[in-house]
């Protein structure tokens, strides 16, 4: 199943479990979505549940979040959580601080959700990864699924939470087709928020990643295992509430740490993942903690240079590497 | 010209047949002169001529024609149909007069003559009175407190108390209100007691709002009545969702949000108006010009007619009103209540006053405007007084009336402060609750943590607190 399937059919079955869900966003009806990920979504629950949206995205969330301090459950899309950056006064303001503000009075049972970070060749105003940005805010949750099977049950977990949740997407993988358990197709599936995923395991390193990166990890990792590291790598799953526990327990269990994400270092997520480890697991690391990030530039938009703006599968071996003592050439291969 | 003139007759007669919806027949500049030079001629036309007598013949006709074809001219464009010009002209920027502003009672307070205004009970009209009354005192009371350093801050409505209580009273209890900050009138008519307001003010633990916000920035869920953000004009898009999810309900109800001048400028102004109509959401947006946005005046804030005349740019249905009146600004909201539901759509109503107060306790507004003009609008445009008369003119109030209300209004506020000031603050475990529906581990563990450490070192933290 795609994860664009996986998406859609989470969607689908939220939208058909509780009448109070709805869809709003820019060409989420008629075009079926920019990404068609809400495809067939117009024709089968009509326009009440399913808008079209003017082009305000301040205006729209706005709205949505209205409708959820009425009672309703919106999830509102954004074409790339580029554009949210206008609505993101709601976001932060209207809809992460009301519950507490209201003294519960108020409580906001929205999904925000769209594409985030880099695509290829988009540029810089369409490449910018928030997980960071929203991780740092409480009364906000923050969902960053990877296969199909997390797109489902994650989507579907956030539907259901009563608190406003950030669901970060990748454009890249909307295509990408992974296997899914016949308990996962299940209509009632759902993965618990907050809990990371340990996709394999290992006794040397371990990688830390969410989003497309956990593919690159996961191909890093076989790369290392030829040469005798044997990596474990975690999709986060969650970056807000982290799963500090699954973390600190794996670096106590191999030492070393290398943090993998697309964004910005500077205050990244790799940042807050080396500050836990510090303070839940100091004594227990080998080595310092290598964070790999996206380089501290505006994605530009040349393939050559984007490929070298962006982490690659021989970035994180080199870390891998590094943190294990072997040491590499520092240079990144052209 | 040139394409026209390959018109076939079939394509004529097809064209005739779906003209046949415009008002004004295009036949005559379809069948022109210049058409029936290559085509057969028109069986009307009988004559035979060369080319230019039959324009010359056609040119007489033709002109009257094309005079009465041109203004009949309109174009299907994506927005609809359009009727063109010949005349350019531009669209004046200000009106040569403006729009007109409704007002039921004069300013010696007697209604005037002809005036069409809705039926208020001498129940209502007392209740709407004394509310505007201890609207007023609470906030000389809570301002003077402020002053005192009792309280850390505060905002008054001095000056609007027609626009807060008349509009509450036309609305019903189960209408959602989405405040700005300066409407704790319709909280009051809604039945929020003086003490409530003086807990919120002074965050108790008596404040439903748990001590979280600052003063001023009341809610509450049972009056129906949002809980107040700083934020300016965020209020508006909220207003318009929750009036879309009322209609998706089918709910005998609309939603009632506020905004002053100020917040008109607002990206979330336009957006919430833009989609209040096209959602067709019944919902009334009451805009308090009060002529200030902390020191901005009008003249720096926007160039329009004020903002009635945006109503008609968005599609919305909308009146001006004078603010201080508290029966137009009653009627006004009844109606548009009314049509707010039946119609589903939204109005917008401007309702025309004066901020007498500083924007808050934190401004000084000599600083930017002369106190003439304050003591102007305070003293001879009271909204208060000037009701007051009415309904001395009909026999529903008078002197007595009036000194017993404010004293015992008086005596209410004093009395709330004291208990509200001297009552326990909230809880610690107020600090932790609500950012998530459910207590997360991290903070959780953070009011373990601190309870212990209270526990061990008690001398170090306030006696009054409870944990």
């Amino acid at each position: 199943m795609t994860v664009r399937e996986a998406l859609n059919s989470a969607l689908d079955e939220e939208m058909s479990a509780d009448p109070k869900v709805f869809l709003m966003g820019e060409e989420v009806g008629e075009y079926q979505g920019a990404y068609k990920i809400s495809k067939g979504l117009l024709d089968k629950y009509g326009p009440e549940r399913v808008l079209d949206t003017p082009i305000t995205e301040a205006g729209f969330t706005g709205i949505g979040v209205g409708a959820a301090y009425y009672g309703l459950r919106p999830i509102v899309e954004f074409m790339t959580f580029n554009f949210a950056m206008q609505a993101i006064d709601h976001i932060i303001n209207s809809a992460a601080k009301s519950n507490y503000m209201s003294a519960g009075q108020m409580n906001v049972p929205i999904v925000f959700r769209g594409p985030n970070g880099a695509a290829a060749g988009v540029g810089a105003q369409h490449s910018h990864c928030y997980a960071a940005w929203y991780g740092s805010c409480p009364g906000l949750k923050v969902l960053t699924p990877y296969s199909s099977e997390d797109a489902r049950g994650l989507l579907k977990a956030a539907i259901r939470d009563p608190d406003p949740v950030i669901f970060l997407e990748n454009e890249l993988l909307y295509g990408e087709s992974f296997p899914v358990s016949a308990e996962a197709l299940d209509s009632s599936f759902c993965l618990p928020i907050g809990k990371a995923k340990i996709e394999r395991e290992g006794r040397d390193v371990t990688i830390t990643a969410f989003s497309k990166m956990v593919g690159h990890s996961l191909k890093a990792a076989e790369i290392l295992e030829k040469e005798g590291i044997s990596a474990e790598v975690i999709n986060l799953r969650s970056i807000r509430p982290l799963d500090r526990a699954t973390i600190n327990a794996s670096v106590q269990k191999t030492n070393r740490l290398v943090t993998v994400e697309e964004g910005f270092p500077q205050h990244g997520v790799g940042a807050e993942i080396c500050a836990t480890i510090v303070e839940d697991s100091f004594g227990y690391l080998d080595a310092p903690v290598e964070r790999i990030a996206g380089a501290d530039v505006p994605m530009p938009y040349a393939a050559n240079l984007e490929r070298m703006a962006v982490p690659q599968v021989e970035d994180i071996v080199r870390a891998a590497k590094r943190v294990c003592h072997r040491s590499v050439p520092l240079a990144a291969a052209a | 010209m040139a394409f026209c003139m390959r018109i076939s007759r079939n394509f004529i007669h097809t064209l005739k047949s779906k003209v046949g919806f415009f008002r004004r027949d295009l036949t005559p500049w379809l069948t022109s002169p210049c058409v029936q030079i290559f085509e057969n001629p028109d069986p009307i036309l009988q004559t035979n001529v060369t080319r230019f007598t039959s324009r010359r013949f056609e040119s007489i006709k033709a002109e009257e024609q094309c005079s009465s074809a041109d203004h009949a001219q309109v174009l299907d464009f994506p927005g609809g149909k359009v009727a063109f010009t010949p005349q350019m002209e531009f669209l004046s920027e200000s009106p040569e007069v403006r729009s007109p502003c409704y007002r039921v009672l004069d300013e010696y307070g007697l209604s005037i003559e002809h005036s069409s205004f809705a039926e208020v009970s001498k129940e209502v009209a007392i209740k709407m009175y004394s509310d505007m009354v201890t609207l007023q005192t609470m906030d000389t009371i809570f301002y003077e407190a402020q002053r005192q350093g009792r309280m850390s801050f505060y905002v008054t409505t001095i000056g609007e108390e027609a626009i807060n209580i008349a509009s509450a009273a036309a609305l019903s209890i189960s209408d959602i209100v989405v405040p700005q900050y300066r409407e704790p009138g319709v909280l009051l008519w809604r039945g929020f007691s003086l003490q409530e307001f003086a807990n919120q003010c002074f965050g108790n633990k008596g404040d439903n709002g748990k001590g979280r916000q600052m003063p001023a920035h009341y809610g509450s869920n049972k009056h129906n009545y949002f809980t107040i953000a700083s934020t300016i004009a965020t209020q508006l898009p909220h207003a318009v969702g929750a009036a879309y999810s009322l209609k998706m309900d089918k709910k005998d109800a609309c939603v009632a949000t506020y905004f002053g001048d100020g917040g008109s400028s607002e990206g979330d102004f336009h957006a919430a108006l833009n989609f209040a109509a096209v959602l067709e959401a019944p919902v009334i947006f009451i805009c308090r010009n009060n002529g200030w946005a902390i020191s901005t005046p009008l003249s720096d804030q926007f160039r329009s007619d004020g903002i009635v005349v945006r109503g008609k740019a968005y599609g919305v249905r909308s009146i001006r009103v004078d603010g201080n009146d508290a029966l137009a600004m009653y009627s006004a909201v009844h109606a548009a209540r009314k049509m707010a539901i039946s119609e589903s759509r939204p109005i917008l109503i401007e309702a025309l006053t004066y901020r007498v107060g500083h924007h808050t306790t934190s401004d000084d507004s000599t600083k930017y405007r002369s106190a003439d003009e304050i003591e102007c609008w305070r003293v001879k445009r009271d909204p208060v007084s000037r009701f007051r008369k009415w309904i001395e003119s009909n026999g529903w109030w008078c002197d007595e009336t009036e000194m017993e209300l404010r004293s015992s209004v008086r005596k209410q506020l004093l009395h709330a402060i004291q208990v509200a000031e001297q009552a326990e603050k909230p809880p610690i475990r107020d600090l932790f609750t609500d950012v998530y529906d459910v207590p997360p581990a991290n903070l959780c563990e953070q009011e373990k943590l601190l309870k212990e450490t209270i526990k061990r070192y008690p001398q170090e933290y306030p006696a009054h607190v409870s944990v």
